[in-house]
């Protein structure tokens, strides 16, 4: 479900002069490709055909080998920020998650279950709950299913208002109702007395900002803070509501229909993709996260970027329903590469959030430099289900581990190499990627192997103050 | 990290694997068996720190041609301590972590007659042990360059040995203070090997 790709729908039909993905997703695979002895002929080719298939790869196409040579060095250097972009803000969700389920007893009791997985795993045989486990995993994964055929189809049938105001719902319900929910548990915790006065006042501060921040303009780290928030918010319901076995089926089961949503050619993912791409429309303006306004903010040569953004934006005329947001959207997607992600709740399918930040936080800019050969990275996009589902799989980790430190950091860095890994591939592959399936899978295997290997082991070493 | 930690999963299997087939009930077995455990997983970490070289240099020769003066933005000297760096923290963290938080809640330490000194020791020796990981990687990388293979087989060594002193444990003289001194040594060594000297010392403080 989570795709990273690198989208340029104003540039899908044959310009070719804006290189600015090929800079960023380079990264080190330019070794890999060097030393495979590319040239950039072959990239020009696969360029070529990419974008017959109407993926977003028209920002392959190079004009001159040099300035290739030149942009893969800079991607070199840039491409590993890249990565630490996304580092930081996986990370901190992570922290919080697990923060929150260390210290608040409330999102590891067991309170029920939600009505997605009715089977109950509290059984008499281990059959019977493996088998009430797959039921659920099935239902939740097919109601995943639906959602996300569902909102394909009334993308193709432009029906944005409805799309619109579900994510306008979605994303109410988690500003309000659960921070609220959470903020209670958390007062519960600590044992601070506080009256409903200042708590409504609390809520509906934060609500309202983060409502404004998510959907229309803000700041660049306003906005991603939010972001980071509600997706720990929606990781901590899944922890708490899922139980055991289901979730962990759960997540295998979501990381195989991501690889088959986003690659396969009847995929619903890779359909939403290149339907907006056919409209040169940006996708939703819901979850998805975006690194693009640091760099836009930070470095000078940026700024012609903004300027071409600009530009280009004033040469929009969208009649679509679709607010400023998604106009801006459409920009903000020269280049980025947007791992977007249908989060299965809510089954929004997510543009680039910081691109009406990034264009007001740009044309706050003066301009520098005039130069156009080294556009920077638009930064990296990453959408909130992977989010959601890596924090989900490190706080079980910490809630239900028996190793417990030592798993939740197994699992942390097991993420975070998957993670490394699949922007690798991106930088190869060019194209929407699901950036689920390897994460997950070295979560989970690294999960059960600490827990049940490594754990009784770094036990009996340190009981005997032994170091290996 | 990543790499230290797939190594420690694997002697972790073999040590599971050892256990489960053998006597449980064997106290001495077991004691054997851990210890085995214990060399086993000291030679995985040395063969993924190796593994870990050859895929770094891999990099470093990809970075290096594309990059416009022909080397690579990174020195081999600088991942060697980065490699070594991360090796440490993720040993460091893993050996410490359930100590740390165990120290928060309730207890007394030593109550049924073990050293009372056993979280400040356990803070000592994983300070040793990541500086001494750091160390290693430093002089490891720096072997596998120059081909000097006895200086390879003097990590690995070195590594074994600190890792046996850590068996004698609740007898600290014996084991805390040698292994200071291996670090202290590794550390000379490490430093020299990276090019430091008598001069960069005095110029350093000089400023």
């Amino acid at each position: 479900m989570t795709e990273l790709s690198a989208h340029l729908p104003q540039f899908q039909h044959g310009q070719l002069t804006e290189n600015f993905p090929d800079n960023h997703l380079s990264n080190t695979n330019d070794n890999s490709e060097r030393r495979r002895h590319d040239n950039s002929e072959r990239r020009r080719n696969d360029n070529a055909e990419s974008e017959t298939n109407g993926q977003p790869q028209n920002n392959m196409q190079q004009v001159v080998e040099q300035d290739e040579e030149e942009d893969e060095e800079l991607t070199l250097k840039y491409g590993a920020k890249h990565v630490i972009m996304l580092f930081v803000p996986v990370t901190l969700c992570m922290v919080v998650v697990v923060a929150t389920i260390k210290s608040v007893s409330f999102y590891t009791r067991k309170d029920g279950q939600l009505i997605y997985t009715p089977f109950t795993e509290e059984t008499e045989t281990v059959g019977q709950r493996a088998l009430n486990s797959i039921l659920n995993a099935a239902i939740m994964i097919s109601v995943i299913i639906v959602m996300t055929i569902l909102l394909v189809v009334l993308y193709k049938y432009r029906c944005y208002k409805v799309i619109h105001g579900w994510l306008i719902i979605s994303s109410l319900l988690l500003l309000f109702f659960f921070s609220f929910i959470y903020l209670g548990e958390v007062f519960k915790t600590y044992n601070v007395a506080m009256d409903y006065i200042t708590v409504a006042l609390m809520i509906w501060n934060f609500g309202v900002v983060g409502m404004i921040c998510i959907h229309w303009k803000g700041p660049l780290r306003l906005q991603q803070a939010y972001l980071i928030m509600i997706s720990a918010l929606m990781a901590l319901v899944f922890i708490k509501y899922l139980p055991e076995w289901t979730a962990w089926l759960i997540l295998a089961v979501i990381s195989v229909y991501d690889l088959v949503a986003v690659l396969c050619p009847k995929g619903p993912l890779r359909m939403l993709v290149e339907t907006a791409q056919e409209r040169n429309e940006t996708l939703f303006p819901a979850l998805i996260y975006s690194s693009t306004m640091i760099w836009l903010v930070n470095m000078a040569e940026e700024d012609p970027e903004a300027q071409r953004k600009t530009s280009k934006n004033s040469t929009y005329d969208k009649q679509a329903p679709a607010n400023q947001t998604q106009n801006e959207g459409a920009e903000a997607d020269d280049g980025g590469f947007s791992q977007e992600w249908q989060q299965q709740r809510d089954n929004r399918i997510g543009p680039i959030e910081s691109t009406p930040e990034s264009r007001a936080a740009v044309q706050a800019l003066p301009s520098n430099s005039q130069t156009s050969e080294d556009p920077e990275e638009r930064g990296v996009k990453l959408g909130l289900g992977d989010f959601i589902f890596y924090s989900v799989l490190v706080g079980k980790a910490s809630a239900t581990a028996s190793g417990d430190w030592n798993t939740t950091l197994a699992c942390f860095v097991a993420i975070l190499i998957g993670l490394c890994l699949t922007l690798l591939l991106l930088a190869i592959f060019k194209k929407a990627l699901p950036a689920l399936p390897i994460s997950i899978t070295f979560g989970l295997v690294f999960y059960f192997a600490t827990d049940n290997l490594v754990q009784p082991f770094m036990d009996q070493l340190a009981f005997h103050q032994f170091y290996i | 990290a990543f790499f230290w930690l797939v190594s420690l999963l694997l002697a972790s299997l073999i040590w599971f694997v050892s256990v489960r087939l053998s006597d449980r009930e064997d106290a001495k077995l077991q004691y054997g068996l851990l210890i085995f455990g214990a060399a086993v997983s000291v030679l995985l970490q040395e063969a993924f720190r190796f593994a870990y070289f050859k895929l770094l240099k891999k990099a470093d020769e990809g970075l290096a041609t594309i990059s416009e003066d022909g080397r690579s933005p990174i020195s081999l000297r600088q991942m060697a301590y980065v490699s070594g760096l991360s090796f440490g923290i993720i040993s460091g963290v893993f050996s410490v972590i359930n100590v740390l938080a165990d120290s928060i809640g309730p207890g007394i330490v030593g109550i049924h007659g073990d050293s009372p000194y056993y979280f400040i020791t356990s803070a000592f020796l994983t300070m040793a042990l990541v500086l001494l990981h750091t160390f290693w990687g430093v002089i490891f990388f720096d072997a596998c360059e120059r081909r000097r293979y006895w200086c390879l087989g003097l990590v690995v060594a070195s590594h074994l040995l600190t890792s046996g002193l850590t068996f004698l444990n609740p007898w600290y003289e014996a084991s805390l203070v040698p292994i200071f001194i291996i670090t202290l040594c590794t550390g000379l060594w490490a430093f020299f090997t990276a090019g430091g000297s008598f001069r960069n010392i005095l110029k350093c403080l000089s400023c």
